[in-house]
């Protein structure tokens, strides 16, 4: 079985470039470079070198004892939330403003939705010294609030994307249409492993660092590359990408990625995608969103503005429908229990996101002597406010 | 001989094209709106059914959009009142919407009902080239519909060729990269693009769409390409008052 993506841009039945033609030029240039660029020498020692000494890599791969008695296994967190700007996207962008540069693009624009990836391009333009536009969600610039701030003071402009449901869909729907305006001199910097082929395969690859440095760690720690579980939340899914990577086609190794539940599943409050999306296209590949029957787009709901999106990249679909990897959810009470437990057991405090990937080790049975690891993505300082209300410190 | 082909057969020049949303302003105004742009000089129609998603469009079409499916428009609805359709309207009728509410709704099922209802072709903008050619082109041809490629400033040679030779009735060219709604603006180098694509002697005819909102810029629309597109202007004419006399109004511009 062939997990990663083929020649025509599919991984199975999802995938493609479901773009209108304004998009094109744009797409097909990416699509004909990305490999070239990325595989240059001098590309790999510059993105390496940034990610060492610039972003802090390798991101530590951190046997958590307490959590681990717990749960009576060995649960392993590898802290993306160390890396500078406090969460996983960072890979991305130091990976994409590079490939931005190679193609002599001069304008940079992105999406965000818990402004983490607005975060993380717009600290990438402030140091190659690009222009910057982010696109947010009305609600999202609201509970997000900290991360506005961070991005203006990094020199962003920030745009408040108002149509629709007003979270991430709404502002990738905005960043798409900015690209479709200013074609030639911009980039279009796509936070998570969704949109046109190739972006699901490039930000694959620029997030593929964190399986590569797991399995490493894993080999000094335990002596076996090959872990029993791994974890990871998704939304769009770069940082569950990320982390199944170089696990993949290691079909020992059980893949759990875990989607926001809200209020539950069968509330009509949910982003929980395989279980209430059907098969069709949105933002340019064919996946599974939520949608009608008429199929427009459904509003989802999550307590973390990263996971409040109505679909999943193509390649998770892909190892949805192929069984390759388990799609479970957690709802939002569930997820901000297991952020509390977290900090109160290990002292780190997670973003909401990946407070998810945590929760479901409530529900998981062990024997004793797994290895388990989960991506924690994030961390919490952006979710204060809601931990804050929710907990009523 | 589809409806497409004979318009452009018979009137070879200043063919004008009206795009607007089913079910806007009022959720039963799609035939009445069809009907009246007959009346008031339209050569041909285009039929927009709203996607809660509309990444190629400004925000005039998007609001339509959302007004329309807010008031209960879908597909089964649209077909359901296009069986009127051909009661009174001779002209040809192109459906216009993104990919995702006809994967939803059937590919083969919905060319047929376009086929059923008297709908001459489609414009679906992020329904890529490859794939039409691969999986609905067969569909699209049994059922005699047109399919309408878009073609930007940006498009190769060798993408225009190739996108001629699939199509059947005309293509549609964009004055610029955009999204709908903003001024036609034939700066030097959008002349040069008109006359390097008139210049092509490409099979299909040519209509220039996108930002064409007065005479003034259906005219220069016309010296490049056997017509114009108008949609965002049109659209933001209907909002209030009385539909046909708004209709005639806007027309009368166009049609002096
Ligand atoms: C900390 C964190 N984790 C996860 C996500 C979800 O994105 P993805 O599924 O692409 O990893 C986000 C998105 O903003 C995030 O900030």
């Amino acid at each position: 079985m062939n997990y990663f993506v083929n020649e025509k841009g599919y991984y199975g039945d999802f995938g493609g470039a479901y773009i209108p033609e304004m998009l094109y030029p744009n797409v097909e240039e990416l699509r004909q470079n990305y490999l070239k660029i990325i595989g240059d020498a001098d590309f790999q020692k510059e993105f390496h070198h940034l990610l060492k000494d610039y972003v802090g890599r390798p991101s530590p791969l951190y046997l958590a004892e307490r959590l681990s008695k717990r749960y009576n296994a060995n649960i392993f967190l590898k802290r993306e939330d160390l890396n500078h700007t406090g969460a996983h996207k960072i890979n991305n962008t130091i990976g994409q403003i590079l490939l931005a540069e190679k193609l002599g693009k001069k304008r940079i624009i992105a999406e965000t939705g818990a402004g983490q990836h607005g975060v993380a391009t717009a600290t990438v333009c402030a140091l190659r010294g690009l222009e910057c536009v982010v696109y947010m969600g009305e609600i999202d610039i609201q509970r997000q609030a900290p991360n506005v701030a961070r991005m203006k003071m990094l020199g962003a402009k920030v745009v408040s994307a108002v149509s629709g449901s007003k979270t991430l869909k709404d502002a990738t729907n905005e960043a798409m249409r900015d690209w479709i305006n200013n074609p030639v001199d911009t980039h279009y910097i796509i936070g998570s492993v969704v949109g046109p082929h190739p972006y699901p395969d490039m930000v694959s690859i620029f997030q593929s660092i964190i399986s590569e440095e797991t399995k490493k760690q894993l080999i000094e720690q335990t002596g076996n590359d090959q872990p029993d579980y791994v974890l990871a939340c998704v939304g769009g899914g770069s940082n569950a990408m990320g982390m199944f990577y170089h696990f993949i086609n290691d079909e020992n190794v059980k893949l759990i990625a875990v989607e926001a539940g809200g209020k539950g599943v069968d509330t009509g409050f949910s982003a929980a995608t395989t279980f209430l999306g059907k098969e069709g296209v949105l933002h340019g590949s064919r996946s599974i969103l939520m949608q009608t029957a008429d199929g427009q787009v459904v509003e989802p709901h999550s307590v973390s503005a990263g996971l409040d999106y109505p679909g999943i990249g193509p390649q998770h679909a892909h190892l949805f429908k192929t069984t390759r990897a388990e799609y479970v959810s957690i709802t939002d009470d569930e997820a901000l229990d297991a952020g509390l437990l977290c900090t109160q057991m290990e002292g780190i405090i997670p973003a909401i996101e990946s407070a998810h990937a945590l929760a479901y080790l409530e529900k998981m049975k062990f024997t004793g002597g797994e290895n388990v690891v989960v991506c924690l993505s994030g961390r919490g300082d952006k979710d204060m406010d809601t931990y804050m209300k929710h907990f009523g410190f | 001989m589809n409806r497409i082909t004979k318009v452009f057969k018979e009137k070879k020049n200043n063919i004008l094209s009206i795009y607007y949303t089913a079910g806007y302003p009022g959720l039963g105004d799609t035939i009445a709106i069809a009907a009246a742009l007959e009346k008031a000089g339209a050569d041909m129609l285009e039929i927009g059914f709203p996607y809660s998603d509309p990444v190629a469009d400004g925000p005039v079409i998007q609001a339509s959009s959302k007004q329309s499916l807010d008031q209960g428009m879908d597909l089964n609805l649209l077909f359901e009142q296009l069986k009127e359709l051909r009661k009174t309207v001779t002209i040809p009728v192109l459906l216009m919407g993104y990919v995702n509410p006809v994967l939803q709704y059937g590919v083969e099922r919905f060319c047929k009902a376009c086929a059923e209802v008297g709908v001459d072709g489609c414009i679906v903008p992020d329904l890529p080239m490859v794939e039409y050619e691969e999986f609905y082109k067969d569909t699209f041809l049994k059922y005699g519909l047109s399919n309408i490629f878009l073609v930007t400033p940006e498009t190769s040679v060798e993408r225009i060729h190739k996108i001629d030779s699939l199509s059947n009735g005309f293509i549609y060219l964009l004055s610029s990269s955009a999204t709908t709604g903003q001024n036609l603006q034939v700066s030097d180098t959008t002349a040069a693009y008109f006359s390097r694509i008139a210049a092509m002697e490409l099979n299909n005819p040519t209509m220039i769409g996108f930002g064409i909102s007065s005479k003034e810029t259906f005219d220069k629309a016309c010296n490049y390409a056997n017509g114009g597109i108008i949609g965002t202007a049109f659209v933001k004419s209907l909002p209030s008052g009385n539909l046909e006399e708004n209709i005639e109004t806007f027309m009368a511009k166009f049609r002096a």
